[in-house]
């Protein structure tokens, strides 16, 4: 076997890693970028608590969040029992769980530069904006957004680096189970546990690296291109 | 037009203010500090006062008793700030029609005129990244007016430019002011400006409104030097251009039957103008002198004399049925006799006018009845 042609079990993990990362990206950045939004912009009461909320993830060991995800989620658990019952959607132990794990624990690292980037946009843009007759929305969606792109890109790729790699909380949460949980790294792993596995982890770990750097190269010319439609002067 | 009686606080700043106007451009004027922008922000929406009202072309746009309190959006004020606040990952082009698609104005005005008005042709495809200080304020402007607004506001749109730049856009205000169409609320510290361009003065000192009225009634004021600047204490007076002398230079505006020489000024014969005649550039003699470099000397007769415990007395004097201020020192009225009803000889040197001083009279834009004298 040529050593540059994959095996299925080693397209499977790629195929699922990539399957996972997406979806909990898809799902994750939009509530990342309305959060990292109120974060940046409204002061309230319980502003810190929340802040310290989203940013549990990043501090708790990954097997607590696995954890706490299997209690709330898992199907004994009172969300997990609920979305179960009423809309027959399961996390546990299925790809889905993986994808909230990857979810959860990319979260705050995509909030934090996302909100950066909301608080360096001038809300008196958004003024501007109002008294040339548009709403709150659209002033946001035509100023502010595209304003703080960069940024939101710079937390995307940041959030999907992480779902990708996502392993403590995944096993903990939904197992190792190949074909449905097992990604790259649960793989990998799986790997370095099987006697003359070392092969299959060398060849796994190049396949992790060639995504990882092929992701940093489109997010670069992405942000490349970005900046020359923001700055003018500077492109 | 513009009807505003508001009350208000924001910070440490008391505001009270109480004017009316009718159309053209009405200046706000007053020193750094005095609450000019607090009170736009209030008219525009972006600050709610405590009580009042106002209203636009008998539009109510804030009516604390009513209830009635427009959101910014609502309002259609078309609001030019000082920092220009362009959209700066957006083109010239896309920043002019903002208004059209994102805020579902449609407008009525051609957007090609405002491009000619304000000279944006070459800008188009640009990013406001790349603009001059100036340009990005024609742009603001430009934007600001195809929001189909029904008033137009400009919060000092010249205050963070250098001279130079005030004076390449200084013309195209003197443009837009006539143009527009629609009433404007002119903010500035500068008495150059709101000189040049307003129809009607409103005074704003310290959160308050002292004093508003047409602008040569207001500058011919002497009580109000406190809030006008002394050092600039001025008089306008209107006329026409009769001859453009160009071997010596000279312009010939006509102020009523007297002639006035003016180094030359960008206008033609016929040319309607206004010019600011600093109280310190002009000098009183009681017999008619000879032999003088002075160009200008009119005869004039004393309406008041207002001195102070300074060595300075300020003047008012009839010229042709306008007003002009003289500043001279208290000593000169003791030792020349000055009294008021006196014929006297104003004398005003031609190099003390700016030339740059071009701008349409008061008769040209839509005074509301308000009439300068």
């Amino acid at each position: 076997m040529d050593f540059f042609n994959l095996e299925p079990a080693e397209w499977q993990a790629l195929l699922l890693t990539l399957k996972v990362a997406s979806a909990a990206l898809a799902v994750a950045l939009p509530l990342a970028v309305l959060m990292a939004f109120v974060l940046a912009r409204y002061r309230f009461t319980g502003h810190g608590a929340v802040n310290a909320l989203v940013h549990l993830p990043l501090v708790l060991p990954p097997v607590v969040t696995g954890y706490v995800l299997l209690l709330t989620f898992g199907r004994k658990g009172p969300v997990g029992s609920f979305l179960d019952s009423v809309f027959g959607v399961t996390f546990a132990f299925n790809w889905t769980g993986a994808a909230l794990a990857a979810g959860v624990m990319a979260f705050p690292l995509m909030v934090r530069p996302i909100r950066l980037s909301f608080e360096a946009v001038d809300p008196k843009l958004e003024e501007a904006a109002k008294s040339l007759g548009a709403h709150r929305l659209t002033a946001f969606l035509t100023v502010t957004l595209p304003l703080a792109l960069p940024g939101i890109l710079g937390g995307a790729i940041l959030g999907f680096a992480k779902a990708m790699g996502e392993f403590g909380a995944t096993i903990t949460f939904v197992s190792n189970i190949p074909g449905e949980t097992r990604t790259l790294s649960l793989a990998l792993y799986t790997a370095t546990q099987t006697p003359g596995g070392d092969l299959a982890a060398f060849r796994l770990t190049l396949i992790a690296a060639f995504v990882a750097f092929a992701a940093l190269i489109a997010s670069e010319a992405l942000a490349r291109r970005l900046r020359a439609r923001m700055g003018g002067g500077h492109a | 037009m513009l009807d505003v009686d508001i009350k208000g606080r924001v910070g440490q700043l008391d505001l009270e203010a109480r004017f009316a106007s009718g159309g053209g451009v009405t200046s706000l004027f007053g020193q750094s500090g005095a609450g000019k922008t607090t009170l736009t922000n209030m008219i525009a929406g972006l600050i709610k006062p405590i009580s009042g009202h106002i209203a636009v072309n008998g539009t109510t746009l804030f009516d604390a008793q009513k209830g009635i309190n427009l959101s910014v959006q609502a309002r259609r004020i078309g609001h030019v700030f000082q920092d220009a606040r362009l959209f700066p990952h957006l083109s010239v082009a896309s920043n002019l029609t903002y208004a059209r698609w994102a805020g579902r104005r449609p407008g009525t005005r051609d957007m090609a005129e405002v491009v000619d008005l304000l000279g944006l042709g070459n800008l188009l495809e640009r990013k406001p990244g790349t603009l001059s200080g100036g340009e990005k304020q024609r742009v603001a402007i430009g934007r600001a007016l195809l929001s189909d607004p029904r008033l137009l506001i400009m919060d000092e749109p010249l205050a963070n430019l250098d001279q130079a730049r005030r004076n390449d856009i200084l013309p195209y205000l003197d443009r837009l002011c006539v143009e527009a169409g629609i009433p404007i609320l002119y903010v500035s510290h500068s008495i150059e400006e709101v000189a040049r361009l307003s129809n009607t003065l409103v005074i704003l000192s310290d959160g308050r409104t002292p004093a508003f009225g047409p602008v040569a009634d207001m500058l011919a004021r002497t009580d109000l030097g406190r809030a006008t600047g002394r050092h600039e204490a001025s008089a306008l007076l209107e006329g026409t251009v009769t001859r453009c002398d160009p071997d010596w230079g000279l312009t010939d505006v006509d102020i009523g039957g007297a002639i006035l020489q003016i180094p030359d000024m960008a206008a033609e014969p016929g040319d309607a103008v206004r010019l600011r005649i600093r109280a310190r550039d002009v000098a009183l003699a009681v017999v008619p002198p000879e032999g003088l470099s002075i160009r200008n000397a009119f005869g004039a007769t004393i309406r008041s004399i207002s001195s102070e415990n300074g060595p300075y007395a300020e003047i008012l004097c009839s010229v042709r049925g306008q007003v002009l201020r003289a500043r001279i020192t208290r000593a000169s009225v003791a030792d020349l006799d000055l009294h008021t009803g006196k014929d006297v000889t104003v004398l005003i040197k031609s190099v003390a006018i700016d030339r740059r001083q071009r701008a349409p009279a008061l008769a040209d834009a839509d005074t509301g009845g308000n009439s300068a004298g």
